[in-house]
């Protein structure tokens, strides 16, 4: 084991940070050979798990061992050679671990794609340097834009089938920089690879010497993300009242719940919401210990000054910088079941640990993730449509514009007969 | 108090451990008759831990559940009464050999016990109305829990229908369920193994001594060490040694098996992992060597 100097003594030798990635891109554009490449560099594989695809490669007659058995895990994908759902992968390096959420990249998937920028640092999105810019990477730089991940990677992956020809890094660079242009991409990085060889994935490749930028390992171990969280705007969604009834902790009281938003301090003036009564911070409690303060994603526990009620569902902000409760809201919606979103609909929606039902007033426009076209006579939204609603829920929602607060401007909708999540939203505005 | 935080930053063990307490709170808030499923091993125990923060000073609000194969290794049973008389929770233990002395499971003398152990789990969380179950898998273990979800949706039946899972996005986790079904939870569900150890280590928590490299009657079977006791004597051909070793999992005593390893220290064990080259599955668990698929079939049964 090397030596890191990074680590704090508490924490012994586990890595420091951590990056939630999403990948997206088809089996053709060699995503699973590069995460099988990034987990047997970071020795994420292990023999047995080696062993078992070679020998399931052996006996399906291939010449070569798949690495993409290794992220295909359920068998009824194996027996039809796609992917059907998210699956999350780990590796870590002596200073960052790494979770990947892999999303399958045909069409009828969007779902999981959505799902797995959700709660994505960053987006990796293959393209096949023979082919350039297909429909399908635009369409994934378009849904990550939409997720708001905040860092995107286009990997320009077999280079070595055009000569590492930097004209052909070139276009697809300036194609994919302009199309960027209509999107919310505040930070791309455009990487020319070989997952095969492993060019420019681990280490820099001699290939290309007219590359100048980052490794893909070096760019995923130093993007820094610790900035992409809104320090500003105290958000505290109370999840649970903590009340022992003991002798020992008579009166305790303690609001819990995971910090969305801003830095809580003991002291600081705070409004509950919706009833809107003030109060102050009285301490912080993370476990048995009393801290200085709170900030996201802690898992604290809140004490306010004055005996206030204040219970799940409700949050804590500040007098002046408080999210306004809205019943009617305006939110961008991937739609996840058959049985299409139409006005009128019924729904219950959750958002942030608030639950309550919600009514589709009206489908504003459907939008076609390929051109980026608003079709405003679509009148609903089919599977794996996303498109712009309005909807008047039955409680008013302490919310935030998604693109400030990805905690407190995203929202499930679920199916009140089968129980099943059948819609993702983005709130734009609500009032 | 501790420190300000100069920079904000979080360390990763602190935001997998502010992850998963918010799990536990969630489900606490949502379900009404939550259970925790408990076997002394690492990773329930590191589940516990972080109930216990999630909650303190209130004590855990739900149960702990064992399913007791009758197989269970004494230094387990014992790290599992020192957290339950600490904690001061109740604990239910739902025995295989009832579930077969009842009828609800048929022991053949074929299936492991681990395998009976499903009959026994699904009748238990039925017989007590739980609604909810926390289980310490982990997506880093095997394939099939790469897909699974933190809530898992289980059916009348207990299965698991991995075709039909629904969407789980940013840390909106749905709960609804109808009567019958129950939902499995998996707070670990973004560690990985190592993270387990350093975070046992910067916890400084009690976990089964058989974790640490210690002396033990040892035959080698199908490629494990499995320790000698009443569930394992040699058959012929075999030969009982006396090693050094440790285990990585702790299950059935019938079919885990242990590693020689002088790892008696958790720094050490650290250092072991961190350049081991087969999984813990893979180097001690008998009951997922039968085919690569063993896991999802079992977990589509209703296996943890």
């Amino acid at each position: 084991m090397p030596e890191m100097a990074t680590t704090e003594p508490h924490e012994g030798r586990a890595p420091m940070d951590m990056l939630r990635f999403a990948t997206a891109g088809s089996v053709d554009d060699g995503k699973s050979t590069l995460i099988g490449r990034l987990l047997l560099d970071s020795k994420a594989i292990f023999e047995d798990q080696l062993e078992a695809v070679e020998s399931t490669s052996q006996s399906k007659g291939y010449s070569y061992t798949d690495l993409a058995l290794l992220t295909d895990g359920l068998r009824s994908e194996r027996e039809q050679g796609i992917t059907i759902d998210v699956a999350y992968r780990y590796f870590a390096t002596p200073s960052r671990k790494f979770i990947i959420a892999d999303t399958p990249g045909h069409i009828q998937y969007t779902r999981n794609m959505v799902t797995g920028a959700s709660t994505a640092d960053l987006g990796l999105v293959l393209v096949d340097a023979r082919h350039g810019l297909t429909e399908q990477s635009r369409r994934h730089a378009v849904l990550l834009s939409l997720l708001r991940v905040p860092h995107l990677v286009l990997a320009v992956n077999k280079m070595d089938l055009v000569d590492w020809d930097e004209k052909v890094y070139e276009k697809i660079h300036n194609e994919f920089t302009q199309f960027a242009t209509k999107l919310n991409v505040p930070d791309l990085e455009v990487i020319p690879i070989s997952a095969l060889q492993g060019d420019n994935v681990v280490n820099r490749s001699e290939n290309t010497p007219w590359y100048h930028g980052p490794t893909l390992m070096h760019h995923l171990e130093h993007v820094h993300v610790a900035s992409d969280r809104d320090l500003q705007d105290v958000r505290f969604p109370v999840q649970y009242v903590i009340r022992p009834k003991s002798d020992e902790y008579h009166d305790y009281r303690g609001y819990a719940g995971q910090v969305a938003g801003g830095v809580l301090k003991p002291g600081d003036e705070v409004v509950a919401l919706p009833s809107g009564l003030p109060s102050r911070i009285k301490k912080i409690e993370l476990f048995d210990k009393e801290i200085p303060e709170a900030f996201p994603p802690m898992s604290v526990t809140v004490h306010l000054e004055d005996d206030i009620d204040v219970s799940r569902g409700d949050m804590i902000a500040r007098p002046k910088n408080a999210p306004k409760p809205s019943q009617d809201i305006d939110a961008m919606i991937c739609w996840m079941t058959n049985e299409p979103l139409r006005p009128r609909q019924k729904l219950a929606i959750k958002h942030t640990t608030r639950t309550g039902r919600a009514m589709v007033k009206d489908v504003q426009y459907r939008l076609d993730i390929n051109t980026l076209h608003r079709d405003q006579e679509a009148g609903e939204l089919g599977l794996n449509e996303i498109g712009r609603v309005q909807l008047r829920t039955t409680v008013p929602l302490l919310c935030d514009p998604y693109s400030k607060n990805r905690t407190t401007g995203s929202f499930i909708l679920i199916d009140e007969a089968t129980g099943v999540t059948v819609g993702a939203g983005m709130i734009n505005s609500g009032s | 108090m501790t420190q300000t935080h100069a920079d904000y930053q979080l360390s990763q063990l602190d935001q997998l451990e502010a992850e998963s307490i918010h799990i536990f709170r969630e489900v606490a808030s949502e379900f009404e008759k939550p259970v925790l499923l408990f076997s002394g091993g690492k990773d329930s125990i590191v589940m516990l831990r972080l109930a216990e923060k999630a909650f303190f000073p209130a004590k855990v609000p739900f149960p702990l559940m064992q399913v007791d194969t009758g197989l269970d290794f004494a230094e387990v049973l014992e790290t599992r009464d020192n957290w339950v008389n600490r904690l001061g929770v109740r604990m239910i233990v739902a025995s295989v050999d009832d579930a077969i002395a009842n009828g609800v499971v048929v022991d053949d003398g074929k299936t492991s016990r681990n395998r009976l152990q499903i009959g026994t789990l699904l009748n238990a969380i039925e017989e007590h109305g739980f609604t909810a179950a926390f289980g310490g898998g982990r997506r880093d273990e095997e394939k099939a829990r790469a897909k699974e979800r933190v809530y898992s949706h289980r059916d009348d039946f207990g299965q698991w229908d991995p075709k039909n899972q629904r969407p789980e996005l940013w840390s909106l986790y749905n709960g609804r369920i109808h009567a019958g079904e129950h939902m499995r939870i998996f707070p670990l569900s973004n560690w990985t193994e190592l993270d387990i150890w350093h975070y046992i280590g910067r916890e400084g928590i009690e976990i089964p001594s058989i974790y640490y490299a210690h002396e033990r009657d040892v035959i080698k079977r199908d490629g494990m060490w499995l320790s000698v006791s009443d569930a394992v004597q040699p058959r012929d051909g075999e030969t009982v040694e006396r090693k050094l070793v440790r285990f990585r999992t702790v299950g059935d005593k019938s079919l885990t098996g242990s590693v020689e390893s002088e790892a008696d220290t958790i720094e050490k064990i650290i250092d072991e992992i961190a350049v081991a080259r087969v999984t813990e599955r893979g180097a001690t668990r008998g009951d997922d060597k039968f085919s690569e698929a063993a896991m999802e079939d079992r977990k589509k049964e209703g296996y943890f």
